[in-house]
């Protein structure tokens, strides 16, 4: 049984400790991203937690969206949530990307990002400081713990 | 020596050598990030990283080749630990001592980069196709000064009649800097030289990862690799890494503190192993980490320009000044 502890242990901690995060924008006006990228710098260090900025989708454990999502982005927001391999969380960063903010029921959009693919963690701010981007990331721990031990969302 | 007794060395080396691997990748990243002003990762950043690659999904893209795709991860890793089993670890000899040499080590140092270049190809990503096609360019221009760097050195030994001269453990054994003139001196510096500046590209490690190059194509190569596969390129990373710093110092920094300091036997063995892992870690730190924080992502004609011309010109250079030094010492 303690072997099986320590493995437990062991996969919690990856997780906890090593985090990749995949930056994706659905339409925000840039506000958000720059924040998250601030979050890279000495300053904030996200990287002392073991959270690294990835390239590609695939890589990645956790999709961090900003903005509102236009139409355009529809096709696109989906088949980046397909490619990032289980188990995986989304992050909705800021208020377009939570609840359209100030593009309310606009014609243009089709609403925030949960009404496109499920999220599970909101980051509300216009937009959200570095402080408030990491602490949704570390948050979405917990989700991922639920899903490694096969408790489904 | 008996097979038995290669399969435990061998076993030993490669615990060793991956234990060794992440604690310098650790130091790497902890180090850069200082370098920066930052706190860091924790030192076992690099082991958190993989065991959470371990559980993740290992997907093969629907436009992938997918054996060729799959295959590709564990011929970077095998070529790579193969690789580190031919290096001598301080005094003691290669575990496959007598079974391949210095071009052999070489053969396997370029395996690592054409299998991911092969699994970017394989993976059907433009992105991936695009870092293929860097990672090809990278190589053929550093291979050239690379493979001067090894064969001058081995050339010089035979002159000096000791040999097998290609063998690894006939270079570490014999260091040249004390059988050659000023001429080889400065020759030998050369290609030092030129042996440090391919280290950051045969490691594809900023200013020379256009291969890779995550904000600028995704991932590259390894844009489509998830889960295990990504895991074991990481690896293999983590292992071709000790192999490069453990050929550098076998080819240039191959002395040991104990005979100087007149301590033999035993202790005398583990302090020049504890002292090779410290030269591992110097050339690393130079060549990788200081380099990787000081500069930005060369362009690609950039990188091949660097390598094709000075770094080329110079390990001529120091060919040339090894031969003009057989030629005044005498032999």
């Amino acid at each position: 049984m303690k072997q099986a502890e320590l493995l437990e242990r062991l996969k919690l901690s990856g997780f906890k400790r090593a985090l990749w995060v995949y930056h994706l924008n659905t339409g925000g006006c840039n506000g958000c991203d720059i924040e998250v990228l601030a979050a890279l710098t000495p300053r904030y260090d996200v990287e002392r937690f073991g959270i690294k900025l990835v390239g590609s989708p695939r890589h990645a454990d956790v999709l961090l969206v900003t903005g509102a999502v236009t139409r355009p982005m529809y096709e696109r927001v989906k088949r980046i949530y397909a490619q990032t391999p289980d188990p995986k969380v989304v992050i909705a960063v800021g208020g377009c990307a939570s609840t359209s903010g100030v593009f309310y029921d606009s014609y243009n959009i089709l609403g925030p990002v949960d009404n496109v693919i499920p999220v599970d963690v909101y980051v509300p701010g216009c937009p959200p400081r570095p402080e408030a981007i990491i602490d949704g990331v570390v948050k979405a721990v917990v989700k991922l713990e639920r899903l490694l031990e096969g408790k489904g969302g | 020596m008996s097979g038995l007794n290669a399969l435990w060395q061998a076993i030993l080396v490669l615990v060793g050598g991956g234990a060794i691997g992440f604690l310098y990748k650790g130091l790497d990243r902890k180090l850069a990030a200082r370098l920066q002003g930052r706190i860091g990762p924790p030192l076992r950043q690099p082991v958190l990283d993989v065991v959470k690659l371990l559980l993740k999904e290992n997907v093969v893209p629907r436009t992938a080749v997918p054996w060729l795709f799959q295959a590709a991860p564990f011929l970077a890793f095998v070529a790579a630990v193969t690789a580190l089993l031919y290096l001598p670890v301080g005094p003691l000899s290669p575990v496959l001592h007598g079974y391949g040499d210095l071009v052999l080590v070489l053969y396997l140092l370029a395996i690592p980069a054409l299998a991911m270049a092969l699994g970017g190809l394989a993976s059907g990503s433009p992105y991936a196709v695009v870092g293929a096609q860097r990672e090809i360019v990278m190589m053929m221009s550093y291979e050239f000064p690379l493979a001067i760097a090894a064969v001058g050195i081995a050339w010089r030994l035979s002159t000096l009649g000791i040999g097998p001269s290609f063998s690894l453990a006939t270079i570490a054994a014999n260091p040249l800097w004390g059988s050659v003139g000023p001429l080889g001196w400065i020759g030998l510096s050369l290609l030092f030289a030129a042996l440090l500046a391919v280290t950051p590209a045969e490691l594809s490690k900023i200013p020379f990862d256009i291969p890779e190059a995550e904000t600028e194509i995704a991932g590259g190569l390894l844009v489509e690799y998830s889960g295990v596969n990504l895991a074991l390129f990481y690896l293999a990373d983590v292992i071709k890494t000790l192999v490069i710093a453990g050929l550098v110092v076998a080819l240039f920094i191959p002395y040991g503190i104990a005979a100087p300091l007149g301590i033999a036997g035993i202790g005398g063995k583990i302090l020049d192993i504890l002292f090779f892992l410290v030269k591992l870690f110097v050339v690393i730190f130079v060549a990788v980490t200081v380099i990787r924080v000081s500069f930005a992502r060369l362009k690609v004609d950039q990188v091949a320009r660097f390598y094709l011309l000075p770094t080329t010109l110079i390990s001529l250079a120091g060919l040339l000044l090894l031969v003009l030094d057989k030629v005044v010492m005498g032999g």
